[in-house]
């Protein structure tokens, strides 16, 4: 960006001394926030904003969430196109599943006997929505959800909805929390192949489209994968920060590299990021919360 | 009077935060929207020159980075934010004289502040951001806010003019 030389005048002194001051108060708070780690300065301050912010987020988005479905109004024909294709796909994918509907439902009884076995286990889910989410200029996958310490969600709970694992808190302030998606490359969440129980470990590719992927790394490197398996969460202790039995995604193509001797394969996710509407936190069997809470006991949708 | 000011000024960039990530989300393009703090800077460094501008854009940086979805380190956006409205400050003379020139100022703003804050991202490894995805995100940015500048940069200007204490017209 060019200069212009007229501008070297007694005004550009004193902008320049303001420039300096503000890029140092800039590495200052850099420094701070990076150097603080866990609990950083910065944290009392991101809660206040937050608190005040993350109300006039849940408004916002309220008020356009009606508006929302105006962009369907106004398809090209080029997306239309995009669309009749998806749908061709989709459905020879469907007529494809249809021939292998057998092997399909035993993985689905499957499945159902681990979401059957999460429910006994007594999941509690306090309802939110989602209210904003963060650009894909910031690089990380976050999203901020309109259940907060008063709805009794707290930092580190799971995150899921009616398709799978949606991600984990990261924050929580009075009314609004963070989550920090599956699919931030910053995620790394342990899963548990539903055939073989095989555990590997999930991470994120940051992508949030159709297209978002996840990377799954076997710890058994001789283990097995075939495409088509289905993943749940693997659980940590005290169901912090996931729990147990939560279905990820389906697998995809598998690649073997005999000389790093490990097994990777691609991990498809159930759940769609770039829609996210109507989301669970699971909490304590007896959690106090200013909403209904959904009881495993109880309906789940 | 000037405290009504501040205080407009302060309602302002926090609103461009808030439409962008609960509003603006709802058009994104895989997951990118149009930087609404930086176009605030860009106008008020092309009303009020680069002190003001450098000063709420780090104001407004520090509001995108403590606003609640942020899980970066904060400081960052600030740093971006001060940059890009010295920038613009400094180019006003140039940028302010025709709308060509603005749309054009906001595209190279738009990337240096994406760039910068991609650039701080992978100095801290927070998050670890891949040159692939930086370079795939950096473009639609820049055109999304160029696509937004004709709706919003004019209003921006305007509303910096009548906020601006009363002066001898340069």
């Amino acid at each position: 960006m060019a200069m212009r030389p007229t501008s070297r005048g007694p005004s550009s002194r004193p902008s320049r001394a303001v420039l300096v001051l503000l890029l140092l108060a800039s590495f200052t708070v850099i420094t701070l926030d990076a150097r603080g780690g866990e609990d950083s300065p910065l944290d009392p301050v991101r809660t206040a904003f937050g608190n005040v912010v993350g109300p006039a987020e849940s408004g916002a988005a309220a008020a356009a969430r009606p508006f929302a479905s105006v962009g369907d109004f106004f398809h090209t024909t080029h997306g239309l196109r995009q669309d009749v294709s998806t749908l061709k796909a989709e459905n020879s994918r469907l007529r494809g599943q249809l021939a292998g509907a057998a092997l399909d439902r035993n993985r689905a009884e499957e499945l159902d006997g681990l979401l059957a076995s999460s429910k006994s286990t007594g999941y509690a889910l306090v309802p939110a929505r989602v209210v904003a989410m963060g650009p894909a200029q910031s690089f990380s996958r976050t999203v901020t959800i309109d259940a907060g310490t008063h709805a009794g969600v707290r930092p580190d709970m799971t995150v899921l909805n009616n398709d799978g694992l949606v991600g984990r808190v990261v924050r929580a302030d009075r009314s609004t929390s963070t989550v920090l998606l599956l699919v931030d490359q910053e995620s790394v969440v342990g899963g548990r192949l539903g055939s073989s129980m095989e555990v590997g470990f999930l991470r994120g590719r940051g992508g949030v489209g159709g297209d978002a992927r996840l990377d799954l790394d076997l710890v058994d490197a001789s283990a097995a994968v075939s495409s088509g398996d289905s993943l749940v969460t693997w659980g940590s202790r005290h169901g912090a920060p996931y729990v147990a039995g939560v279905p990820i995604g389906r697998v995809g193509p598998v690649t073997a590299s005999p000389r790093q001797q490990s097994t990777s394969a691609v991990i498809r996710p159930y759940v769609d990021f770039s829609s996210l509407d109507l989301v669970g936190v699971v909490v304590d069997k007896d959690a106090t919360s200013d909403r209904t809470v959904i009881r495993a006991s109880g309906k789940e949708h | 009077m000037s405290f009504v000011r501040g205080l407009s000024v302060t309602l302002l960039v926090l609103l461009a935060v808030v439409l962008q990530v609960a509003v603006f989300s709802l058009i994104s393009v895989d997951g990118v929207v149009p930087n609404l703090a930086l176009l605030v800077v860009v106008a008020a460094a092309l009303v009020r020159g680069p002190e003001f501008a450098a000063v709420l854009g780090f104001l407004g940086g520090l509001a995108v980075d403590l606003a609640p979805p942020a899980d970066h380190v904060a400081g960052r956006w600030a740093l971006a934010l001060v940059v890009v409205g010295y920038l613009a400050g400094r180019v006003r003379q140039d940028a302010g004289s025709s709308a060509l020139s603005a749309v054009v100022t906001v595209a190279a703003c738009s990337f240096v502040g994406t760039s910068l804050f991609a650039l701080s991202g992978m100095l801290l490894d927070d998050p670890s951001v891949p040159v692939s995805e930086a370079l795939t995100v950096i473009p639609v940015a820049v055109v999304y806010d160029v696509a937004l500048t004709p709706f919003v940069l004019p209003l921006m200007m305007r509303l910096f003019r009548r906020l601006r204490p009363h002066q001898v017209a340069y």
